[in-house]
């Protein structure tokens, strides 16, 4: 398999802070991909420097071989790279469908048949001439995912998809995200939710300050002793390291 | 039930149009009832500040960037025009050929304005736009061989009776408001409207999405300045001069802020609402009390019981009381119910594929 989505040395710092520090990460084409870590890992810096908010310090971001570090989000979403935010962000005081469509690419008829098909498949069709303010958190999660989807991203980053919602809903976006992967779609997901992440991931990277400590499949990563110390604190120096792959 | 709701909307739509006709008829019949030129002087200054706060909030109120610099393109076009004719000996109806000058003036200001003033956003963007304001104006009252310094430029002899001046006036500055709405109309339906509303709302997210920010304010300020300045130039040809004070009036803006919030800010409806009360209250009490101060202090009040009591201004709020009373009491938008999902089983690795 080829890396549709690449970081190379990204390193970012805020002030004394290193959010990144020499971070390699490698999203295969076709993949669902998980980033885990504990809070203040840099998981969200990784996605804001991939997806243009934030400007890395030294390193590259890479999709489908072409270098797109540090340009300007909208150009990353033209690209082809569509993200959510672990807090969502939706416009309130536009409808439902009116959000969908400042994602489009085009207006017209057309966009708005594709809007309204993208609202179908998420679930939330009914609610499209509703205000966005409107929604359920868990509502808005999945206008976020809609509105992600409608210009056919190359790749999509979602940013705690799971936070904050019910079970039901989970399943609910679990299962939409099988549905895109099994029609092509590359994702990466960045969720603290463990079951979530092992029961949907193909590969599994764990971010601790900053850097990349263990890179693999769910089922070696959920037994290695890095991301127990990474996640737990646990002393690693008497043991045997780990199964997993090397970062 | 889908029979309904479209009859409902039918029977709405209707009923503006129907109210879009009888305005038209009354704004075309205004001056033929009311033919006095302390009346149609009145109108003729609400018609000016339609149009201008129109344009001001096709920028400002759908993009949630408050300019307090509007009146930089007022007086620049209506300096394009006094000075265009001054200089280029033009004379009688001719004048009103040099609008679409001023309005290149405004677009031309516009762009190298926008590219500073919006890099930054909201108290800051406000900031900038102040301080070029007075640029502006320290432009106009020094240099003095172009502007005219303290006594600035006068229009024009325009070759109307005393009688049929203001009712001239009056069908001009009508026609600018009415296709300053109609302008206003077509962005807020529009695509590019759209993403205005988006930068509105959340600009990172909007970028995040596509939108290039900058390119849409910068569109969205440069079509605002641009009818601005025009405007400015008929306001010019109906007080037939300008001078720095006038033309560089910072209580200009400070009225657009009003009439657009008093209105509703972002909405059509609304600023043509807030300048129709506003403007020609304003003039009543500026004429009506010797004591020129009392209209701005009473401005200022005004201002702040709308942020109090009205903050979403008059037109979505009132309009919020109808739908309450249409529909009992219930919420004007009924809240969404959360999304009926079949409860399945947690995500498992071996569902996958």
């Amino acid at each position: 398999m080829t890396a549709l989505l690449r970081t190379e040395g990204v390193r970012k710092a805020y002030g004394g802070v290193h959010a990144l520090d020499s971070c390699t990460v490698e999203i295969d084409e076709g993949t669902v991909a998980g980033l885990i870590g504990p809070n203040g890992s840099g998981k969200t810096t990784l996605f804001n420097v991939i997806t243009g908010y934030a400007k890395a310090d030294e390193g590259q971001v890479y999709l489908a071989d072409q270098k797109i570090t540090n340009i300007a989000p909208e150009h990353v979403f033209a690209r082809g790279i569509g993200r959510t935010f672990q807090l969502t962000r939706i416009f309130a005081s536009l409808t439902v469908l009116e959000n969908m469509l400042v994602a489009s690419k085009h207006g017209g008829a057309a966009a708005r048949q594709r809007a309204m098909d993208q609202l179908e498949f998420v679930g939330i069709a009914g609610h499209h001439a509703a205000l966005a303010g409107t929604l359920s958190y868990g509502q808005r999660k999945l206008l976020e995912l809609a509105y992600v989807l409608v210009s056919d991203p190359a790749v999509i980053l979602l940013d705690e998809p799971a936070g904050g919602v019910n079970l039901s809903l989970v399943n609910h976006i679990a299962d939409r995200i099988r549905e895109l992967n099994a029609a092509g779609k590359t994702f990466l997901i960045v969720e603290h939710n463990m079951e979530f992440v092992m029961g949907l991931c193909d590969r599994v990277t764990v971010l601790d300050s900053g850097a990349v400590v263990a890179a693999g499949p769910p089922d070696i990563i959920r037994t290695d002793r890095r991301v127990l110390n990474a996640y737990l604190g646990e002393d690693l120096e008497d043991d045997d390291p780990h199964p997993g792959e090397q970062a | 039930m889908a029979d309904t709701s479209a009859t409902n909307v039918s029977r709405q739509r209707a009923g503006a149009g129907l109210a879009l006709v009888v305005l038209a008829v009354a704004a075309i019949a205004f001056p033929l009832v009311f033919s006095s030129p302390v009346v149609t002087n009145y109108a003729i200054y609400a018609l000016i500040f339609v149009a201008v706060v129109s344009a001001w909030n096709v920028f400002s109120g759908f993009s949630g960037y408050i300019s307090l610099g509007h009146a930089v393109f007022f007086g620049s076009g209506a300096y394009a025009v006094g000075i265009a004719a001054r200089d280029w000996h033009v004379n009688g109806v001719a004048v009103f050929g040099l609008l679409p000058l001023a309005a290149a003036v405004g677009a031309v200001i516009a762009v190298p304005f926008g590219l500073v003033a919006l890099r930054v956003r909201r108290h800051t963007f406000i900031v900038i736009t102040i301080a070029v304001f007075f640029i502006f104006q320290l432009m106009a009252f020094n240099f003095q061989s172009f502007t005219g310094g303290t006594i600035g430029v006068a229009a024009p002899f325009l070759p109307w009776s005393p009688t049929s001046f203001n009712d001239h006036f009056y069908y001009i500055t009508l026609g600018c408001a009415a296709v300053m709405i109609v302008i206003a109309v077509l962005v807020r339906r529009s695509r590019f409207g759209l993403q205005l509303r988006a930068i509105r709302d959340d600009e990172d997210r909007a970028r995040g999405l596509g939108v290039h920010a900058m390119r849409v304010k910068l569109t969205a300020f440069v079509l605002s300045g641009a009818v601005t300045a025009a405007v400015g130039g008929v306001w010019f040809l109906y007080l037939t001069q300008v001078q720095p004070q006038s033309g560089f009036d910072p209580l200009f803006d400070l009225s657009l802020v009003l009439m657009a919030f008093l209105g509703g800010l972002g909405t059509i409806a609304g600023p043509v609402l807030g300048a129709l009360i506003i403007e020609p209250g304003q003039l009543y009490l500026t004429i009506r009390f010797t004591n020129g101060y009392l209209s701005e202090i009473l401005l200022g009040v005004l201002f702040l019981l709308i942020v109090l009591f009205v903050p979403r201004g008059l037109v979505p709020t009132i309009g919020e009381w109808i739908r309450r009373l249409r529909t009992r009491g219930r919420p004007a938008v009924a809240p969404v119910p959360a999304t009926p999902t079949a409860p399945v089983e947690a995500p498992a690795r071996e569902a996958k594929r």
